[in-house]
């Protein structure tokens, strides 16, 4: 069981600067999200695109931004549960969160923050019939351990960089690889285009474009596609289909841990703690809803800072806290570290 | 003011009526409306949710490169595809008809 004062469900910027402004308040955070890395939206949509409206930053690419935020909090030392989707919610004896993820991990806290974008992560699915028919007997979305296709048949399709980096990873593992997409052009990386493109060129993998895969076949495991070209129509065999087009953000179990949900968010009491039903859970950031909400990664960092000072009371009861600035008291890490402004040293003429 | 006639997924039609004037793209006349479309990425071309079918014979703007790259990875995909948020709201779209492509987050 994770203990700690502040769960925070969701890793992306708002969740993160969390962290921050709980440890300005000398609260503890561990994170829980359901990709394999922080960032959130900013890491699995659009690390490369500048944003343009954070404050006392003119032009910042979502992928730097993540990693700043990392920085900033790393004197608070929190800690991470990613690559798992929180599932399920409960209350123990004592009044506290028990929040499980879908892997059987368990969290225990007092207050939880849900600072959840547009919900966790899932993988984005062609309108194959046989899909489901074959999820975990042939059908991969995420590729967790790369040996199991040694020696196998594999077609992965998709045209962005987790499509081209597995096949680039798989072409020495596999024992045939066959990329599919449905243009000539890729949007990934332009360095693993040209790998991909050299791979082909070398017949260490076939690459089929202009083409996508309609049908999967097999008794019980995958064994043969059905793909569709511009004019004609043909199968390939194939042990392992791995269909990469990228993930796509669901609200999922969240909406059903009793939270008031309105148009896919959770509905906060007002705009002062961001506060929910659930004495003791606040949302922030893109997740939550309350009139006039803009969804902006900039009010996600205002609705966490003020939903920490409610938050605080409930942690600590009766315990009064009082609000310091860090250019006068400076940040005093979890290891003890200590950041702060320079002494002025009075010189004498 | 112009007027737009979008098929929903359920077939029904609905008569939109957007400005010109202040620079809304498609994608976000339909969510203004609260037609049923997420608009993930926000309007950058990186998901496919406000993907729609163009059904009358309108002059619109080609398919960037960033448009071509997402729609090749989009699902139910078909010749008169386009994504909602790269077609800018202009005068010469008044009555323009379509209909909204499938969710496909309901794979």
């Amino acid at each position: 069981m994770i203990q700690t004062d502040v769960l925070i469900i969701g890793a992306g910027p708002v969740g993160l600067f969390t962290v921050f402004e709980a440890g300005l308040l000398n609260l503890k955070c561990h994170l829980i999200d359901s990709l394999p890395y922080p960032g959130g939206q900013c890491a699995e949509i659009y690390p490369k695109k500048p944003i343009f409206d954070i404050p006392a930053w003119p032009e910042i690419l979502a992928e730097n931004l993540v990693e700043n935020l990392l920085t900033q909090i790393e004197p608070f030392q929190p800690s991470y549960t990613l690559g798992e989707r929180a599932e399920s919610l409960e209350k123990d004896e004592e009044d506290h969160f028990i929040i499980t993820t879908r892997e059987g991990t368990r969290h225990r806290s007092k207050v939880v923050i849900i600072a959840g974008g547009l919900g966790s992560f899932e993988p984005r699915k062609p309108p194959i019939p046989e899909l489901g028919q074959f999820e975990n007997k042939g059908v991969d979305y995420f590729i967790k351990v790369p040996e199991k296709y040694n020696n196998k048949k594999v077609v992965i399709s998709g045209g962005g960089d987790s499509a081209l980096d597995w096949t680039i990873h798989l072409a020495d593992i596999a024992e045939q690889l066959t990329l599919i997409h449905r243009r000539n052009e890729f949007r990934g990386a332009q360095e693993s285009v040209r790998k991909v493109r050299d791979l082909a060129e070398k017949g260490k993998i076939e690459l089929i474009t202009h083409a996508e895969v309609i049908g999967l076949n097999g008794a019980t495991r995958l064994n043969e596609l059905n793909v569709k070209a511009d004019s004609s129509e043909f199968r390939i065999e194939a042990d392992y289909f791995l269909p990469l087009f990228g993930l796509l953000p669901k609200l999922g179990p969240i909406g059903d841990w009793g939270l008031e949900i309105e148009k896919n968010a959770i509905r906060v009491h007002n705009a002062y703690d961001y506060s929910t039903n659930i004495r003791g859970i606040y949302a922030v950031g893109d997740v939550n809803i309350y009139p006039g909400k803009l969804k902006l990664i900039l009010s996600g960092f205002h609705e966490a800072t003020l939903a920490l000072q409610s938050a605080y009371k409930i942690i600590h009861p009766g315990k009064k806290h009082v609000m310091k600035y860090t250019t006068v008291n400076g940040i005093t890490g979890f290891d003890g570290s200590k950041k702060e402004a320079k002494k002025v040293e009075a010189t004498a003429i | 003011m112009i007027r737009i006639k979008v098929k929903d997924r359920k077939g029904l039609t609905h008569v939109l009526e957007g400005p010109t004037d202040m620079a809304l793209n498609l994608m976000e006349l339909f969510k203004a409306h609260e037609l049923p479309i997420e608009g993930t990425c926000g309007g950058m071309a990186l998901c496919a949710s406000c993907q729609c079918y163009i059904l009358s014979d309108h002059p619109l703007t080609d398919r960037s490169d960033a448009e071509e790259d997402m729609l090749a990875e989009a699902f139910y995909v078909r010749e008169n595809s386009r994504l909602g948020c790269q077609i800018p709201l202009v005068r010469e779209l008044d009555g323009l008809e379509i209909e909204l492509a499938p969710d496909e987050s309901l794979n």
